[in-house]
């Protein structure tokens, strides 16, 4: 079995971003960006699984701009056989919404055939948590999604996962072909070890253009404005419990 | 006939190319959907009663236009799904009907049949809006549901400026992001509970929309046979839930063990609170993952938030820097939990919250 592995290349997420200027987005120029973190879960959980011996190959795909096939070269790295980029050049008033990314990763995934598609369950720069749902709708594979445990029974074809939800840890049981979205919990990704950075560039990178897979990338949403979120009125240090507890009684009547 | 018009207006305005013409006819194409908005909110329910997440995706329904026609979506299985649906009926001055979908295939908030269901709703329906809560049953199902009807979701709005022009954070909550939708409908969102309250006012007794049954034909064999639900293991707990407490109490890597999170719950109950927890907490075996707070986790927005050994990593306020009062109580006076804190008490937290609980009364 093949799995499929989607990563984005984002604003690392311990950058604190900044809202530009003229209010079109955040400042992207000169800010470190990395692959997301939730992605890297995704292929870390795909290695696993290739490692222990449920699949024979892992597939990573990008859809982006150039240089995004450095977070492909890093899922390379970490130990993905080989990979998909999808070139698309960002318009900031029109940006790629998860459903086309979705259209994009159906073609990628009947070009591929793969057994399983795994994805993070956000991307930490438009916080949609739409593209893994969206992929299994189009395909109309069933979805397991915040999965924070997979096991996968390759006689059976089935997949069991463990889900984060609001109320605590749901189990559900899934037919292969399916798509898995990662929550943070599901496994700690490792690092590329130099050797492998070396050997992922001898790694094959496919690329496509949206045309070429011939999925329609129309947007139905306009980007009006980006802001900066209001700011909170500063605060004050107190010294001591008993002003804490007037405080709250009193100024801001809480308690 | 709402959709009908709104559609004609839409085809007329060529859409897709933007541009000066497009501007004029969307003001148009706004005041149609003021007056024939109709809305299909997805909403939950537990233990007969609509979730208060659902109610807070009511007042939503409502900030979209005007005499908004709404429709509630019900489904699950069995006599406390009826007793929800009663709930529902009179829930809002603005729903006028609602909608039951009675399976033992619902039964379990699985994905597929459910976007199944809301898919066929849809069609049938011919909605301007469809409205669920950002709760993990809402954006589990509305993506999906969205792919099948081909069109964009708009994820955790947490304003409405038009009916079709909205507010959403982006990058953790470090920008807020005015979008508007500009495809065809149904116009899809999921709203952050914490930013729509619902209506408070008594409804008067004799407003209550009509109830029907939702025809189930479409559920076929192909789409429900792909999974299965198996359990679910919950966190049995008496305390207020967390995404909707008026006061929570939150501990960080501070509190160093389970045991000492002890403590925070004895404080939680003194205060009738919910108790929260940070990634750190999390990872640490502290708590379980469903009590954490931040950008992956819930998103609270009590009245007062009382962080205990929290440093406020961007990811961590992203789940509660809409919280009404913050109070942070860590040694480090440069943690930057202090920059959003009201206040601040930089202290050991073992210390403080010690004191708190001996000067706190027991709630009657």
């Amino acid at each position: 079995m093949k799995i499929l592995v989607a990563v984005k290349r984002v604003v690392d997420y311990a950058v604190k971003v900044r809202v530009r200027p003229d209010r079109t987005g955040v400042e992207t120029a000169n800010v470190k960006m990395s692959m997301n973190p939730f992605c890297e879960i995704a292929v870390e959980e795909a290695l696993r699984l290739r490692e222990a011996g449920a699949a024979a190959e892992v597939v990573a795909a990008t859809i982006g701009p150039t240089q995004s096939t450095d977070t492909l070269r890093t899922a390379l790295a970490m130990g993905a056989d080989r990979a998909v980029h999808v070139l698309h050049d960002p318009d900031p008033a029109r940006p790629l919404l998860p459903l086309a990314v979705a259209k994009i990763l159906r073609a990628v995934a009947l070009q591929e055939k793969p057994g399983l598609v795994i994805l993070g369950k956000q991307a930490i720069d438009d916080d949609c948590n739409q593209t893994g749902q969206m992929l299994a709708g189009l395909l109309q594979w069933p979805q397991g999604t915040f999965a924070s445990k997979v096991l996968l029974d390759k006689e059976k074809q089935k997949l069991t996962v463990e889900r984060e939800v609001d109320g605590g840890i749901e189990t559900i049981c899934l037919d292969l072909p399916a798509v898995i979205t990662t929550d943070l919990r599901l496994n700690q990704p490792r690092y590329a070890t130099l050797p492998n950075i070396m050997k992922a560039k001898s790694k094959v990178i496919k690329k496509f253009t949206p045309e070429e897979l011939s999925v329609d990338i129309r947007s139905d949403m306009e980007v009006i404005e980006v802001n900066e979120p209001p700011k909170r009125k500063a605060g004050v240090i107190l010294s001591s419990v008993d002003e804490l507890l007037d405080k709250l009684k009193n100024e801001a009547r809480v308690l | 006939m709402g959709a009908m018009v709104a559609g004609a207006l839409r085809r007329g305005s060529g859409y897709g190319g933007g541009g000066g013409g497009f501007r004029c006819s969307s003001r148009l194409l706004a005041q149609s959907l003021r007056r024939f908005a109709s809305t299909l909110v997805v909403a939950e329910h537990d233990g007969g009663f609509v979730k208060p997440s659902s109610l807070s995706a009511l007042a939503a329904a409502e900030a979209i236009a005007k005499g908004n026609k709404i429709s509630v979506l019900l489904g699950g299985f069995g006599p406390a799904l009826h007793k929800a649906a009663d709930h529902a009926a009179s829930s809002h001055p603005l729903v006028s009907e609602v909608l039951v979908a009675d399976s033992e295939t619902l039964a379990h908030p699985l994905a597929e049949p459910w976007a199944e269901l809301l898919h066929s709703v849809q069609q049938k329906g011919g909605y301007s809006h469809v409205i669920a809560s950002s709760t993990s049953f809402g954006k589990n199902l509305l993506p999906r549901a969205a792919a099948l009807l081909d069109v964009s979701p708009v994820t955790d709005v947490t304003a409405i400026k038009e009916p079709r022009v909205f507010v959403r954070p982006i990058y953790a909550g470090n920008a807020l992001c005015t979008v508007k939708y500009t495809g065809e409908d149904p116009c899809m969102l999921s709203i952050r509970s914490t930013s729509f309250s619902p209506a408070t006012e008594a409804m008067s007794e004799t407003k209550v929309a009509p109830i029907t049954q939702v025809d189930l034909s479409f559920l076929s064999e192909g789409t429900i046979g792909k999974s299965t639900w198996v359990n679910l293991t919950s966190q049995d707990t008496e305390r207020p839930d967390l995404a909707n407490a008026r006061v929570v109490v939150t501990g960080g890597r501070g509190l160093k063990s389970a045991e000492n999170f002890k403590l925070l719950e004895q404080l939680a109950e003194k205060l009738g609170a919910a108790v929260g927890a940070t990634r750190a907490a999390v990872d640490a075996g502290y708590v379980p993952n469903d009590l954490q707070v931040g950008q992956t986790g819930k998103i609270v927005a009590p009245e007062l938030y009382m962080a205990f050994g929290v440093s406020g990593a961007i990811q961590h306020l992203a789940g509660m820097r809409d919280s009404k009062v913050i109070v942070a109580v860590n040694k480090d006076a440069d943690a930057p939990i202090f920059q959003v804190a009201d206040y601040g008490v930089v202290a050991d937290l073992f210390e403080v919250l010690d004191e708190l609980l001996k000067k706190i009364p027991d709630k009657k």
